[in-house]
Parts: structure tokens; C-alpha cells; sequence
């Protein structure tokens, strides 16, 4: 119910208060009557045909650096982890 | 799509659960509940309790508000499709939540209605612009993400003079619902589910900020981190939580920075605060009724208010017998302790909350096979 998809801001009418987004090419109008600024080129949370809020590229390169901050450098095709193959509902 | 494949990637996946299994303590287990039915389904779509280490469980909290829509209120729209002839608007998830006797909006469409799925309250808006001699109600369900579109529909209808339109409100709070489940939850005598920790909502803390759960974290004493609704996100999100109780920490943390901030998206906020305020109490299905945690109209805003236009009242109509949606609501079973689980009640035939939406926790057990591993 909550889903809200990223959307790319493609063109802006300032006096309707609207945008046309772009999801991955598919273009849909949003309302932008929730968010104080936008600006075309911005990705925004897009959920029942409004702009929820702005998603921050910078955050998310920083998100990203936190886990491989944590978990040390990443290895590609990396088998599955053996050891968690367990139901995990025994424990209650 | 860009900002969700980055936090799919699979071999960070990998990595995050096998830094989890290094630093979960051998001796002890960690009982996480995502409140989100989003977290519930991608949880089972990704298959993230099987990767996770044993010791890490994750119980599925109420947080979909299709879920835990009462019958009462379904009965209420039902009664004021067919009985004032009004158009109803809604979102899709709405239409085949069930009744009493196994009514929804859908056997009341075949039965003449005039009920029409939209996707957002500007469609319904729409509908009552052309359609000037017909009552247009949108019947509104969701937690803090949805309810601001809905301010928004009532202001705009206000301005504009759309006199025909109203709303049925079914907003809820969550805060308010992480809140009545803690009070429940009581480790110490065994009788309900110790819950360790909170993944906490993510698209409603796009509004509501991560602030509101402090008071959450500092009265229970549990850790509540924000979590985003991709796999890493959770994962990460888990691997922040173990370590806060290894270190015997109880703190808010946000792991979903790029959408949430502290406080939030204060414009949305405030148009919420201008058009809605709070009622004494509001039945969820499967909690009961929780104080102050549904919101109505104010009184300023009458007139769109469906429930005062059409002096619509709510009837108490009990929950299905042997439905076991309260107890896994509260984290306390597992859909499939529940003896109707599959039987009777299956995702095309819901009987109880937690089959009703994709987001529901016996849905996603249904969905992902889950009940056949446990077989």
C-alpha cells in the first residue's frame, strides 16, 4: 500500500503545480503540491500520482559505502552464503 | 530501474548476511518486527529470512493498511455504495477486502454498485467534476504516506466548489500501532512474542520524519532503525539493529537517508494537520480498537466528510472464528499455526486480515511457498 516508486522529473508546470515523471521511459503526470522545491532531473518518490519527496543521490552513494564499509570489500559472484540455508522459523 | 537495482545487488546481499552470521552472538536471538507489509513482501520475495542467520527472526507486523481494514468499515462503504447511490472511488488494493458472510466491494459492484478503482484521489476529483449530479465519495485508506494525497483532494475540492465530492476517511497512524503492540508485548512472562527490535516504516517516515519514534525507543527500550523497502536496505538495516542490542544500545537510526530525514516533509505534515484530525479511537482488524490512532475530518471540513454527509455509523462485526491474525499480527504465531491457513482461507478466498493484500503475512506465505518449507 505504502509502495512508491523512483521517478525521474521530465518537465514542470510551475502554475498547475504538476510534473510529467518518467519511469524508466514510461511518462506519467505527478502532482508536486507536496514538495516545496523541484527541479527537472530530479528523482522523486512517486505514490497514488504525488511526488512524496526528493531522493537524495548523495545519501544513496553514501548508504551504499556504509555496507561495504561493513561488510569490507564486496567480491563479485560471490556463492550464497552456505551457512544460513536453515528455515530460520525453528527459533521462536 | 535506477536507486532500486543498486540496492538489489545481490553479492552486497551476500556480503551483508555473512557479516551478520559473524557478528550475532551465539547464545542469544534476535526477534526483529518489520511493521511494514512492504518490508513483509520483499522480505519473502527475496527470500531474506533464509539468508539471514537462524538466530535472526523476523515477525511480520499489521502495517498494511488494507490488512487491517475492519470488516465494520467495509460494511460502512458497502451500505454507502448500494444504499445512497453514490460513485465510490478507490484504491485497487480496497476492493476485495473481506465483509461479514464474504461481501467486498466487488460482490457489492456485481451486485449494482457503481464502485470504481482509481489510482489517486485527482481521478476521483475528476469524477465528480464530470459527473456534477451524482455524490462522488473516495474511500481513503492508508497511514501517514497516503494521507496527505488525500488533504490534498479536500482542499482542492474546497477551492474548486466540487460539492459533490466527499470523503470516507480510513487513515491511521503508525506510531500510534507500534505503540499498542510493545504494550502487549511483555518477554519477561512468556505469554507473547519478545520483540527485540523494530525495522521501522519506511515511505510513512518520508513524512512523518524519524523522529516520532524517539519517544518509541525511549519508552520501550527497544532500538527502532528506518529501514528502506529493498533487499540491502533490510539487510543493512538488520546488521545496524543486531549491533545497537550487542552493544546495548537503544537508539533511532536511519539507514534510508536518501528518502527520510528527522523531521520529515513538513508541507505535507501540515496540510494533513489542516484538513484531518485525530479520532478518540479506531478499530483495526486483528488489534482491536487503538486509542487516537485513525484520523477523521475536522470540523472545518464537514461537508466533505462522508461519514457526517450520509450520517453513516459504524456496526461492530466480529472477526472471523478460529482466525489466528491477531496473534500473528502481534508477532506471536506463524501463519501456518493458524488451522485456516490454506484451507479455508487462501489469498483468493481471504477469511482474515492477513491473506486480504499481497502485503500480508500469510498472503507472502501463501505467495512465496513459505508454507510448503515448513510442511
Amino acid at each position: 500500500m505504502c509502495l512508491a516508486v523512483p521517478a525521474e522529473i521530465i518537465e514542470i508546470d510551475r502554475d498547475a503545480n504538476m510534473a510529467v515523471v518518467s519511469l524508466e521511459g514510461v511518462r506519467k503526470q505527478a502532482s508536486l503540491a507536496l514538495l516545496e522545491t523541484a527541479s527537472v532531473g530530479d528523482f522523486v518518490l512517486l505514490h497514488v500520482g504525488f511526488a512524496l519527496s526528493i531522493i537524495s543521490p548523495e545519501e544513496a552513494r553514501k548508504t551504499l559505502q556504509m555496507v561495504d564499509e561493513a561488510c569490507g570489500p564486496v567480491t563479485r559472484n560471490m556463492p550464497r552464503p552456505e551457512q544460513h540455508k536453515g528455515d530460520g522459523d525453528e527459533v521462536a | 530501474m535506477k536507486w532500486l537495482d543498486d540496492f538489489r545487488d545481490r553479492d552486497r546481499a551476500f556480503a551483508l548476511a555473512n557479516q551478520l552470521a559473524e557478528e550475532v552472538q551465539p547464545d542469544r536471538s534476535y526477534h526483529f518486527m518489520e511493521f511494514c507489509g512492504g518490508h513483509t513482501h520483499a522480505i519473502f520475495r527475496y527470500g531474506l529470512q533464509d539468508l539471514v542467520p537462524q538466530t535472526i527472526r523476523y515477525l511480520h507486523g499489521p502495517g498494511c493498511p488494507v490488512c487491517v481494514l475492519p470488516a465494520s468499515r467495509v460494511e460502512m462503504s458497502i451500505d454507502l455504495a448500494l444504499n445512497h447511490e453514490v460513485i465510490l472511488c478507490t484504491y485497487g488494493d480496497v476492493m476485495r477486502v473481506p465483509s461479514r458472510q464474504n461481501r467486498s466491494l466487488i460482490t457489492a459492484k456485481a451486485a449494482g454498485a457503481d464502485i470504481r478503482m482509481v489510482y489517486s484521489v485527482s481521478d476521483c476529483l475528476r469524477i465528480a467534476r464530470d459527473n456534477p449530479a451524482r455524490e462522488v465519495v473516495f474511500l481513503a485508506i492508508g497511514f501517514e504516506t497516503t494521507t496527505p494525497p488525500s488533504a490534498i483532494g479536500v482542499l482542492q475540492a474546497k477551492q474548486e466548489k466540487i460539492d459533490n465530492f466527499s470523503i470516507l476517511s480510513n487513515h491511521l497512524l503508525t506510531p500510534s500501532a507500534i505503540n499498542h503492540i510493545l504494550d502487549l508485548s511483555s518477554p519477561e512472562d512468556g505469554s507473547t512474542a519478545p520483540i527485540d527490535g523494530f525495522l521501522g516504516p519506511a515511505h510513512v517516515s518520508a513524512i512523518i520524519g524519524s523522529r516520532p519514534y524517539q519517544a518509541i525507543a525511549d519508552e520501550h527500550q527497544r532500538p527502532v532503525v528506518v529501514a528502506g523497502f529493498e533487499p540491502l536496505d533490510i539487510l543493512q538495516s538488520t546488521l545496524m539493529l543486531v549491533r545497537q542490542i550487542n552493544e546495548g544500545r537503544v537508539a533511532v537510526e536511519n539507514q534510508y537517508a536518501r528518502v527520510v530525514t528527522e523531521t520529515g516533509n513538513i508541507q505535507a505534515q501540515n496540510l494533513v494537520n489542516k484538513v484531518f484530525e485525530r479520532r478518540s479511537s479506531f478499530e483495526w482488524r486483528g488489534l482491536g480498537a487503538i486509542a487516537r490512532s485513525g484520523l477523521c475530518l475536522r470540523d472545518d471540513y464537514a461537508s466533505f466528510d462522508a461519514e457526517r454527509r450520509f450520517d453513516l455509523r459504524e456496526h461492530k462485526i466480529n472477526d472471523v472464528k478460529g482466525c489466528k491474525c491477531p496473534n500473528i499480527l502481534r508477532g506471536e504465531m506463524k501463519p501456518t499455526d493458524c488451522k485456516l491457513f490454506g484451507t479455508v482461507c487462501t489469498p483468493d478466498n481471504p477469511r482474515g486480515a492477513c491473506m486480504v493484500s499481497s502485503e500480508g503475512a500469510c498472503a507472502a506465505y501463501w505467495s512465496y511457498g513459505r508454507h510448503m518449507a515448513a510442511a
